[in-house]
């Protein structure tokens, strides 16, 4: 039944009927989602979230793809995320450019230095690249909170989100409205990734990851390939960054910071380290906890006990940086006791299931 | 102008020489470069904050407190979390490491908010020594002995006390060192104690310069980072000596050239070394065997 007999049998998407009937389901459910969520709940906060999480998972993949298939580490992802999101307010507030060619075009800046950062990361490996990553992404955060065409440390505002500003005006107001473009570009990302990770691309990345010496004798071209794991995973995290300016209404420096890079490596990490279905695991698990964790005080018992107990102990106003402790707490155990983060955890309970009895 | 712009280069770059210390001792017995280290320090620096300003005790003996805690907690953190990782490779070690910064980053800013707070310390920064056409605040002639001193205690330790050498013996070969009789796990507890206390040093001599909040070491340890990388990550004297040159590098490059972009100095320099010297200056280049 799992047996691959063929190539084709291996790159085809969808290999049974059932699967079909779930897949058209969960399309189904994604459309109807916005129109549903305002007359169950009466407010459009779980579609915010449900956008938040969908650009979080474009953010996963991209990680994951240089983290998890290619096996290289970045501390700096947060910096490419903020390129993508700069460039693309710029060009449509200076040069006027509609949004898609905005955002395509910033992505491929991203994707531009991610190449550049590729290049040291030839030469280096674990700790050393770690660090030059780290420093790439901080020094982004510093020149962009200095340049004034960058809007400083105040930041930038964006632009209406206009779908084809020269030739018409169509403007998406609406997180519902939002969330019909974000959530399709991160379909389309995740339809991407998925079959890059078939082709012959992907078997090299991840002959990389298992061993470089090896993959080199076996002809795969390192120098071609590392920077192209690179320039990739700089290109999905450009897009998202993106999408991340108009979610948010409001962009500057602070927000790319040291830490968000980490976020970045934790909901990878959660997700399951070189696996599609991890990363879109791992980004809607983890942006829920975090926007969760963001309101912490106003949870139902657990709130009012932090509250209580900040007054005594703590501060009151550093309570949310509770999200930054179960995180790191997270980060430590889902490494020490589940390396393979929720995907190993699905994987282990479907084979269970299917292999009952015994 | 010139000589000013030295001699506090050296300054700051004692301070960066500390924390590039501290990393390196890690970096050698753990093969992580431990990216909690700052916030390690930081919590230590606010704990001397706390028992000087809440609990009103004496300088010595808050300073002494925050660092029985510092290597408490290295001990501790070592002992509970990374000890625990099975088959740990590097990217699980980093990341590790990783944890450990978010979860004091948190704690950190949790206890004690993000407002800035000035830590009172027995030495001024306003009054100065002048050493020809230079002048030196006392808090950096402090922070320049004070690091040579720890230095040369290091120095001592590593040379003539059991537990030093047992230290080195462990960086070289742990497996070889275990045959002798050492117990190397012992030993990567003490050590991640005494980088701790080292780390903490260093943040409580930075406090004072600059405010006290969570993101204190932030900035500061990627500039540690840099110098271990520009020294040598595998030798302890080599760290120190980049800690001075990144110091002074910087202070030029804020003095001659560009003042704003003073902070992406440090970046430039990690790029360059590992581009052109990956093993650091001071460092001997090593093969990897497959």
């Amino acid at each position: 039944m799992d047996m691959k007999r063929n190539y084709y049998e291996d790159i085809q998407l969808l290999d049974s009927k059932v699967l079909w009937f779930w897949f058209m389901m969960l399309i189904a459910f994604l459309i109807v989602f916005p129109f549903l969520i305002p007359k169950l709940t009466g407010s459009s906060y779980y579609i915010y979230m449900a956008n938040y999480m969908a650009i979080h998972v474009i953010v996963t993949l991209g990680l994951n793809i240089l983290v998890g298939y290619t096996g290289q580490i970045s501390l700096g992802h947060a910096g490419f995320f903020a390129l993508g999101s700069y460039f693309t307010v710029l060009f449509m507030t200076h040069l006027n450019f509609p949004f898609l060619l905005a955002l395509v075009l910033a992505a491929f800046i991203a994707a531009f230095f991610g190449f550049i950062l590729g290049l040291p990361a030839l030469r280096l490996e674990g700790p050393y690249l770690a660090i030059a990553t780290l420093g790439f992404g901080m020094a982004i955060t510093q020149v962009i909170g200095r340049w004034q065409i960058f809007g400083g440390r105040m930041g930038l505002e964006p632009p209406p989100l206009d779908l084809f500003k020269p030739f018409g005006s169509y403007i998406l107001e609406t997180d519902a409205q939002k969330y019909f473009l974000i959530v399709s570009i991160a379909f389309l990302m995740v339809m991407a990734a998925r079959n890059l990770m078939k082709t012959k691309v992907g078997r090299a990345f991840i002959a990389i990851r298992d061993s470089d010496i090896a993959a080199e004798t076996m002809g795969v071209n390192l120098v071609y390939y590392k920077t192209l794991a690179f320039a990739v995973s700089a290109f999905y995290a450009g897009v998202a960054g993106g999408l991340f300016a108009f979610l948010l209404g409001f962009i500057n420096p602070s927000t790319f910071n040291f830490i968000l890079s980490i976020y970045f490596l934790a909901f990878v990490i959660v997700g399951g380290l070189g696996s599609i279905f991890g990363s879109i695991m791992g980004g809607i698990v983890m942006t829920w906890l975090m926007l969760t964790l963001d309101k912490i005080q106003e949870l139902p018992h657990i709130g009012t006990a932090l509250v209580s107990f900040s007054k005594g102990w703590m501060s009151l106003t550093g309570l949310p940086n509770v999200a930054s402790i179960v995180f790191g707490l997270i980060i430590v155990l889902i490494v020490v006791f589940e390396p393979l983060g929720l995907y190993g955890f699905w994987i282990r309970t479907k084979i269970y299931w299917k292999t009952w009895p015994f | 102008m010139f000589l000013q712009l030295i001699i506090s280069g050296l300054s700051y770059g004692s301070l960066y020489a500390l924390i590039a210390l501290a990393m390196v001792i890690i970096y050698k017995t753990s093969e992580v470069p431990n990216f909690g280290q700052g916030e390690m320090a930081m919590i230590s620096t606010f704990v001397a904050y706390m028992l000087l300003v809440s609990y009103e005790h004496s300088f010595a003996l808050s300073f002494l407190g925050a660092l029985f805690f510092a290597a408490a907690l290295g001990a501790f953190l070592e002992f509970v979390f990374l000890r625990r990782a099975k088959e740990p490779n590097i990217l699980s070690l980093i990341l590790i490491t990783l944890g450990f910064q978010m979860m004091l980053y948190g704690l950190a800013s949790w206890k004690w908010g993000a407002e800035q707070r000035d830590l009172p310390f027995p030495v001024s920064d306003f009054d100065t020594v002048s050493l020809g056409p230079a002048v030196l605040s006392y808090l950096n002639a402090a922070t320049l002995l004070i690091t040579l001193v720890l230095m040369f205690l290091l120095f001592l330790f590593f040379r003539y006390t059991k537990v030093g050498i047992a230290m080195k013996a462990t960086q070289q070969n742990a497996m070889a060192a275990r045959i002798n009789g050492i117990r190397t796990k012992r030993i990567l507890s003490i050590t991640w104690g005494m980088s701790s206390v080292i780390g903490a040093v260093a943040g409580m001599l930075l406090a004072p310069i600059a405010t006290l909040d969570p993101s204190l070491m932030l900035d500061p340890l990627l500039k540690g980072f840099a110098s271990a990388v520009l020294g040598g990550m595998t030798t302890l004297v080599g760290a120190a000596l980049g800690g001075y040159m990144l110091g002074i590098i910087e202070n030029l490059f804020g003095g001659y050239v560009s003042l704003e972009f003073k902070s992406v100095v440090a970046f430039g320099i990690i790029v360059l070394v590992l581009c052109f010297r990956p093993s650091g200056l001071f460092a001997r280049h090593y093969v990897r065997k497959v």
